[in-house]
């Protein structure tokens, strides 16, 4: 792929080098997202009643994603191997944050999600998202690959998704919980997971599944399910949300009814427009074109990290980019398909597009770990050798 | 690329597993895409539609009821200004909810909260229920500024109908109340009908010109936000207001006659015997119809019923009594236009006659001696018109009666007026089963037996012997919207003998103003002030033979509903008939008594007032005042 090499072992490299290195595309097409979220947070700020516009979302989108790319930068300048040394630590102070969020966490939206350390607000259940990719990342690094399907040697793996999973599930935050499970489980499926234990998995998922709908789940998730699989049964009540954005994405038709014309997202027919709903918005007032464009431009994202992953030297990176990206990929797929009513309503924003700085933030300090293993994806890290020193 | 060689074997299952997990990728964005395709592609259009629907609301724009004014252009009915609160059922996700906070800012019982509840459930989700009416500007002022934070919650100044008069008028124009199903079902389904808010004419005029006085409904799209609030205006039809209506009547007058009747239960009605403008049309006791519209209570409703003064029933058209002796003009002319009656032949009356073995009596125990016609009806002479009614028969006292319009209804807009019953022989054979008697002929020929009348028939039957013989018909309504009656054409005449009417005439001036007259302690005195009339008593009992030998019991010593009704029908001046006047007084005792002294104040009272040759409103064109400039702008009401 590239021609430079910075010396066979590669224990060091310049800062100047890494400079040289950042992957511009990827920056373009992050860039080009919150772009999309800017415009369209700009348009939820029209008050139509009072022909006035509110652009103060949007330039707090534009400063939070101004703020999220420098520190990309300075994770990215980071070396690979400081984050692996990190990454159990990391992974021990967000399991501590977690349970702290179930002993005095604040409840918002009837869910505890949040934790009040002094005047900063944390949501531990982020902070996994990241160090759960790392910290399987790095494990996965030092098994080989008949090691991952061995019970053994998996086992701890497994409990390392699981610990995390169940206590943000009792939060209960549903969306979070599926989102670590799948994430974390596709990390074991790149590690070379046997199929004859993917197949035991999924049967044990499904039993499980039935399990948690049975007595785990409370009555508005339940809600949420059975109105997602037929969103038109009770218009007014809970497939209210989900019925009034597939109204707003199909009125939209092919080229959308203009920037601040869609009726459904501006006279607040739909909820959330600017948080969990604003993929609806986009496709209400750019049309097919529109909501399609920004597909296109998450899956360049994709490839680019897809890509970052196979050149990578180290199974660290492989791992902690597909990691990443894959987290990535599901934010976005769940979200869509959350609004055009394919699976229940579940509390996922749209990367880099909803209004909100908590899961930017996430999502940036990942892309600065992909960013990282581009940058140091020629050195040499054995598969023992857990730290930079 | 150089991978790890001690690497390799990972990096091989890596590949192979991220191209799976990319393929799925992929996969899944085809699916959102494909997807994302049928929602803004295959089914845009029907989404569209729904989004429009969302969008845009109808709402109808209730037009303003049109006024009603007396001749003078004196408000009698009007709209005001009714502040309310309204809930737009789609609007709401959480109905008790809202109604809970609505409750702190104004009180809503129990029983109103279930009326809503149940009015909720029937009707369309996007059509507004009335909440609360008739709110205070404070309780308005304290809904609008919560308003916004209670989603389908419209606080909302509307209209209501007002009586300035209230019960004075009750029985003329009726009043407005709530649609019933039914009137939903008669107007097919009308969505004005529908609005809350929204009465229509339930009795009296109101109800005769409701269409007229309606109006027409505009309509107005909205685009609305999610929870039913206007955003702004898309468009506008405006309807038409409701068309105003000017009455014949003297609201003064009518007031004066209300007040006359002193809560007496009967009453008054003045014509213009020229033109039949009824001037007034007093009746009590009534009902206060402003009640009705609001929504009377359930006591209220219930004393209304119970009152044996039926405050409820229009005396003047529903009320059905024998005229008593005033029918004895009918019996006179039928008498003399028969040609069997010479006016100068004598009976004598010793106080009673006799037919077969039955004794009829006069109301004069000791008789009036020899009566001639002009002096039996000045004197009201039973036996004069019993010896009549012996000579003539029947058969020319019916025909009399009815071409002075009795037996039939006078339809002049207000709805429910009775035709009173005029009896022939071949009716009773129908009806009752039985031969007509020469007994029933001398009862009738003193307007009793099966006689009945109205006091707005027996008006109409004195109107027509004062205007010297002409057809009177009476109206109430000179004027609606822009369509002028006309000042009234004079009436066709019934093709009497002029010299029978005129001596008839002279009787009844008789009555009043000669010594011996029945009502000459009533007669008016003064420059231009005269009357003429007829007194009449009706009897509500049997006086048994016992009670006769022993003296009939005085009325004021029976209880209320034994006593007499009392009647008097007149007019005057008596040189140039100009206004003619009939008053019932239910069980007030004799007609001399009892109803003549009101007829006299009230004649005395018309004759001063003239209200027929002062310049009247409306829009005939020769007033300075005209209709259609006072007439409301389309109402805003929604």
């Amino acid at each position: 792929m590239s021609s430079y090499t910075y010396g066979e072992t590669g224990r060091e490299v310049p800062l100047w080098q890494k400079f040289r290195e950042i992957d511009w595309w990827l920056i373009f097409l992050l860039c080009a997202v919150a772009a999309v979220g800017f415009i369209m947070l700009y348009s939820t700020g029209w008050d139509i009643a009072k022909q006035m516009r509110d652009p103060s979302r949007a330039l707090t989108h534009l400063t939070r994603f101004s703020i999220a790319l420098v520190l990309m930068f300075i994770v990215a300048l980071v070396d690979v191997r400081v984050w692996m040394s990190l990454a159990y630590p990391a992974y021990a102070a967000a399991l501590i944050l977690l349970i702290g969020v179930e002993l005095f966490g604040t409840v918002g939206m009837g869910a505890q999600r949040w934790l009040l350390i002094g005047p900063i607000r944390v949501q531990p259940s982020e902070v996994m998202k990241i160090a759960l990719v790392l910290s399987l990342a790095r494990y996965l690094h030092g098994l080989t690959v008949d090691e991952v399907s061995r019970i053994k040697t998996l086992a701890p793996a497994v409990l390392m998704i699981l610990l995390p999973v169940a206590l943000i599930f009792r939060q209960p935050d549903l969306g979070t919980a599926l989102l670590l499970l799948m994430g974390g489980a596709a990390l074991l499926f790149l590690a070379g997971l046997s199929w004859r234990i993917v197949a035991v998995a999924s049967v044990l998922g499904g039993v499980a599944a039935g399990f948690a709908w049975r007595f785990l789940l409370q009555d508005y998730q339940k809600q949420r399910v059975l109105t997602a699989l037929n969103p038109d049964s009770d218009p007014l009540g809970a497939g209210y949300h989900i019925a009034q954005s597939k109204i707003a994405i199909g009125a939209g038709g092919l080229f959308g009814k203009g920037f601040g014309n869609g009726s459904q997202s501006q006279l607040n027919f739909l909820p959330e427009k600017h948080t969990d709903f604003i993929f609806t918005m986009l496709a209400e007032e750019w049309g097919l074109i529109g909501a399609l464009t920004l597909l296109v431009l998450y899956l360049l994202i994709l490839f680019r990290g897809l890509s970052i992953a196979m050149s990578s030297r180290h199974h660290f990176g492989r791992m902690v980019s597909m990691g990443v990206m894959f987290t990535f990929f599901l934010y976005v797929a769940i979200n869509t398909a959350m609004v055009m009513g394919l699976i229940p309503v579940v509390g996922v924003p749209l990367p880099l597009v909803s209004y909100g700085g908590t899961v930017m933030m996430t999502i940036m300090i990942g892309m600065g770990l992909v960013m990282s293993v581009h940058i140091h994806r020629d050195i040499d890290v054995p598969r023992h050798s857990g730290a930079f020193w | 690329m150089k991978p790890d060689v001690r690497d390799s074997a990972r990096y091989e299952k890596f590949s192979r597993r991220a191209a799976i997990l990319s393929l799925g990728t992929l996969g899944v964005f085809g699916g959102l895409a494909a997807r994302l395709y049928g929602l803004q592609v295959v089914s845009s259009d029907q989404f569209k539609e729904l989004a429009e629907a969302n969008r845009i609301n109808r709402r109808i724009l209730p037009p303003q009821r049109g006024r009603v004014f007396d001749r003078f252009g004196v408000e009698l009915a009007i709209n005001r200004q009714n502040l309310q609160v309204q809930l737009i059922p789609e609007g709401i996700r959480d109905l008790e909810g809202t109604l809970d906070r609505v409750g702190k800012f104004i009180e809503i019982s129990e029983e109103r909260r279930d009326r809503i509840l149940k009015e909720i459930s029937r009707r369309k989700r996007f059509l507004p229920v009335t909440l609360a009416e008739n709110l205070t500007w404070e309780e308005f002022a304290r809904i609008n500024a919560y308003a916004p934070k209670l989603p389908g919650v419209q606080p909302n100044a509307g209209e209501l109908r007002y009586y300035p008069y209230a019960d004075r008028l009750a029985h003329v124009l009726g009043y407005v109340a709530k649609p019933s199903e039914q009137d939903v079902q008669d107007n097919d389904g009308d969505p004005l009908l529908m609005v809350p808010g929204f009465r229509i004419g339930k009795s009296g005029l109101e109800r005769t010109f409701d269409d007229d006085l309606r109006g027409k409904a505009g309509t107005k799209h909205v685009v609305v936000n999610a929870v039913g609030r206007e955003i702004k205006e898309h468009s506008r039809e405006d309807g038409e207001p409701g068309k105003d209506a000017v009455l014949t009547l003297d609201m003064g007058l009518q007031d004066f006659a209300y007040d006359r009747l002193n809560g007496e239960s009967g009453g008054v009605v003045v014509m213009d015997v020229t033109n039949g403008d009824i001037l007034a049309i007093a009746q009590s006791p009534a009902f206060d119809p402003n009640e009705f519209t609001t929504g009377l209570s359930q006591k209220s409703w219930d004393a209304l019923r119970t009152n044996e003064m039926n405050p409820l029933v229009n005396k003047a058209l529903q009320g059905q009594y024998a005229p008593g002796s005033t029918f004895k003009i009918i019996t006179a002319l039928a008498a003399l236009e028969s040609g069997l009656i010479n006016p100068n032949e004598h009976f004598y009356c010793n106080g009673k006659t006799r037919l077969g073995r039955r004794e009829f009596h006069c109301w004069k125990k000791e008789g009036h001696g020899s009566m001639n016609l002009r002096n039996g009806l000045k004197n009201s002479c039973n036996v004069y018109f019993y010896e009549v009614a012996r000579k003539i028969g029947m058969e020319p006292i019916t025909a009399m009666a009815e071409r002075f319009g009795l037996g039939a209804v006078h339809d002049f807009g207000i709805p429910g007026g009775k035709a009173g019953l005029v009896p022939s022989e071949g009716w009773k054979q129908a009806v009752q089963g039985g031969r007509w008697s020469a007994g029933d002929t001398f009862n009738c020929s003193i307007g009793q037996g099966y006689l009945l009348a109205t006091p707005i028939q027996l008006a109409v039957m004195i109107s027509r012997l004062a205007s010297g013989g002409r057809k009177v018909e009476p109206r109430l309504l000179r004027a609606l919207g822009d369509d002028f009656q006309g000042q009234g054409e004079a009436f066709d005449t019934m093709g009497l003998t002029p010299k029978w009417v005129d001596l008839v005439t002279e009787g009844v001036i008789a009555v009043v103003n000669e010594p011996g007259g029945t009502a000459f302690g009533k007669r008016l005195t003064g420059p231009g002030l005269s009357m003429a009339g007829k007194t009449g008593t009706v009897q509500v009992r049997q006086i048994s033979r016992e009670e006769r030998a022993s003296g009939v019991i005085k009325n004021e010593d029976l209880p209320w509903k034994y006593r007499d009704h009392g009647w008097f029908v007149g007019f005057g001046p008596i040189d140039n008939p100009r206004y003619a006047v009939a008053v019932l007084i239910e069980h007030g005792g004799g007609g001399s008594s009892a109803a003549a002294p009101v007829a006299k104040d009230v004649m005395r009272e018309v004759l001063l007032r003239n209200p027929s040759i002062r310049p009247s409103y409306g829009p005939q064109g020769d007033s300075a005042l005209s209709v259609s400039g006072l007439s409301g702008a389309n109402g805003g009401a929604s």
